[in-house]
């Protein structure tokens, strides 16, 4: 099991759909629409020679600069019986982000899901409890995203370039 | 008369809650026998578990957001601070992962001495585990008599970089300084007497017809389940899953080693409390094979001896202090190191480690700057943890602590 038979079962499948394929670092990479989320998921799991059945991580990132598709879920799938992994993404806009939610396939996914939607406000559609996870329930912005700076937006005396982002 | 149930008050009754048959119990947040701050809601009948809501949060310190305003020398500190039983791991991890961004190659000796102090937090935060869940089916005794050897290896810890817990051990590119001579002292006794124990720890309690009896068959999950639900390490191996990072996706020369991994067969406590002791046996074979490892390139090579970090990593590794009150060039890039002239590589890297209680990953985005763009830490029992109301229900509220126990859920990592 290689890189390339992953990629060539996903294109054989979805055709063009599938978008920037990357290897960083030797870990298969490509982006699906929001909309195919669970279908590439789906077929993963369940075709005979690829096996991606266990989800290791599930997360976001937001990139304000990326308008139109300002947040980023971000899955790593693994399959142990080849021992390989593979990552992808889907990107959703900001006003309205819907992804569907993995929990009908991976149990473990509840969990995460709730965080990505306690950090970043990602809405997992058909999710059974998207409720906050880690911050407290009162909270009304999701505290990840870009726009909430660490430090206090009112120093000066603190500039980015001698004190980090 | 008619009693209302309390409207304002935080943990929301139901109506029908007041005419019910069965007992809501909260159990936690600081309840002693949870050791860590969990919170369960728990509905039983009895002494039966009908249903358990798990609250999690309570100690959420934001890592990842901090970690996007620190260079990456600073958020080895917050690795501490996720499974603070098996720090060193969790820092080292950290390490690999920007080394694996940099693309920086370790000499040997550094990732032997790296795999001595991995395989050590271990098996402290194995002792720490498996002695516990005899605490809680009510043996102290081993509890008190292991917390001895637990001291020895934090002694060592101390020896190597100074402190005990929560350790910073290490830097990008090796170590902060070189293994001193009493560390391996310290770390040959040890290995002197850890055998003798740990056969006594199994004398008192592997065949003991009570602890057997208490945990055979509490908190079972089988394979699939487990897999589903996202477990790794040895609870995973406990359910008759032969995954462990350090065989699938070997890091820092694991490939080099001989050992097994102990599996068990029906994911209850019993055999997640014996694959941890196995892992011990085995941690305990990888530390000597590491030493004789080092060894042998000590005698080949006489000037290997002084080696703790890779000499290219001289961009990101804080020089020794000795060395920047005396030469130029590591004055130099302590400077750069610590006012953050050092930019990483842009890119997308995902590192992981076989961490106490499981896949520990790594998912660190850079864009260029000093700082991550993104971090995200995979911290495997937040992941399992999901499970804890499918494993314990129509189970004995006893048999729910012990679970907890055996699952060796860290609050720290929990909630980040």
């Amino acid at each position: 099991m290689t890189n390339e038979i992953i990629k060539q079962r996903l294109t054989d499948k979805f055709g063009e759909q599938l978008t920037e394929w990357a290897e960083p670092y030797g870990l298969l990479t490509f982006s699906a629409p929001a909309e195919m989320n669970l279908k590439v998921m789906q077929f993963l799991f369940d075709n005979e020679e690829l096996r991606f059945r266990f989800l290791t991580d599930l997360t976001a990132v937001h990139y304000p600069n990326r308008k139109g598709e300002e947040l980023c879920v971000v899955y790593h799938l693994h399959n142990m019986i080849d021992s390989i992994r593979l990552r992808f993404k889907v990107y959703v806009p900001i006003e309205k982000p819907d992804v569907f939610t993995a929990t009908q396939l991976y149990s473990c996914a509840n969990w995460m899901e709730r965080e990505a939607y306690d950090f970043f406000g990602v809405n997992f559609v058909g999710h059974p409890n998207l409720i906050r996870i880690m911050n407290v329930e009162e909270m009304d912005y999701f505290p990840m995203r870009k726009e909430y700076e660490l430090e206090d937006p009112t120093r000066r005396d603190k500039d980015d370039e001698m004190f980090g982002r | 008369m008619e009693i209302q149930p309390h409207t304002q008050h935080h943990i929301k009754l139901s109506e029908e809650s007041l005419q019910k048959q069965t007992t809501t119990l909260n159990l936690g947040p600081t309840h002693p026998a949870t050791h860590g701050v969990f919170q369960n809601i728990m509905e039983i009948d009895g002494e039966r578990v009908l249903e358990t809501v798990p609250t999690v949060g309570y100690i959420h310190r934001a890592f990842e957001k901090i970690a996007e305003r620190r260079p990456y020398y600073q958020i080895t500190p917050l690795t501490d601070r996720l499974n603070y039983c098996s720090s060193p791991i969790n820092n080292m991890g950290w390490h690999m992962t920007i080394e694996k961004l940099l693309g920086l190659k370790l000499p040997k000796r550094v990732e032997y001495l790296r795999v001595i102090i991995m395989e050590l937090s271990r098996i402290a935060d194995h002792l720490v585990c498996n002695s516990v869940i005899a605490v809680d089916t009510g043996a102290l005794t081993p509890f008190t008599y292991v917390f001895q050897f637990r001291e020895k290896i934090y002694e060592i810890f101390e020896e190597i970089c100074g402190s005990r817990l929560t350790t910073n051990i290490g830097r990008v590119g090796g170590f902060e300084r070189n293994f001193t001579p009493a560390s391996f002292t310290k770390l040959h006794s040890l290995l002197e007497t850890f055998p003798k124990m740990l056969k006594e720890f199994e004398a008192l309690l592997n065949r003991n017809r009570v602890f057997m009896d208490r945990c055979i068959g509490a908190g079972p999950i089988s394979a699939e389940r487990a897999l589903n639900y996202g477990f790794t390490g040895p609870n995973l191996r406990a359910a008759g899953v032969d995954y462990d990072v350090r065989v699938s996706q070997p890091y820092s020369s694991y490939e080099d080693f001989d050992f097994k991994i102990p599996i068990g067969t029906v994911g209850d406590v019993y055999d997640r409390f014996m694959v941890r002791n196995g892992e011990m046996w085995e941690s305990y074979s990888i530390i000597n094979q590491a030493l004789e490892k080092i060894d042998k390139i000590e005698r080949e090579f006489p000037d290997q001896k002084e080696v703790f970090y890779a000499p290219e990593a001289d961009h990101y590794h804080i020089p020794p202090k000795v060395d920047v009150y005396t030469k130029m060039e590591a004055l130099i890039y302590h400077f750069k190191i610590i006012m953050g002239e050092i930019d990483a590589v842009p890119g997308e890297v995902y590192h992981s480690v076989e961490g106490g209680n499981g896949e520990l990953g790594f998912y660190l985005i850079s864009d260029g700057g000093r700082t991550p763009y993104r971090l995200h830490f995979r911290r495997p029992c937040f992941i399992y943890y999901q499970a804890f109301p499918e494993m314990v229900r129509n189970g004995l509220l006893s048999d729910a602590i012990i679970t907890l126990s055996s699952l060796n859920v860290i609050a720290g990592e929990l909630d980040a």
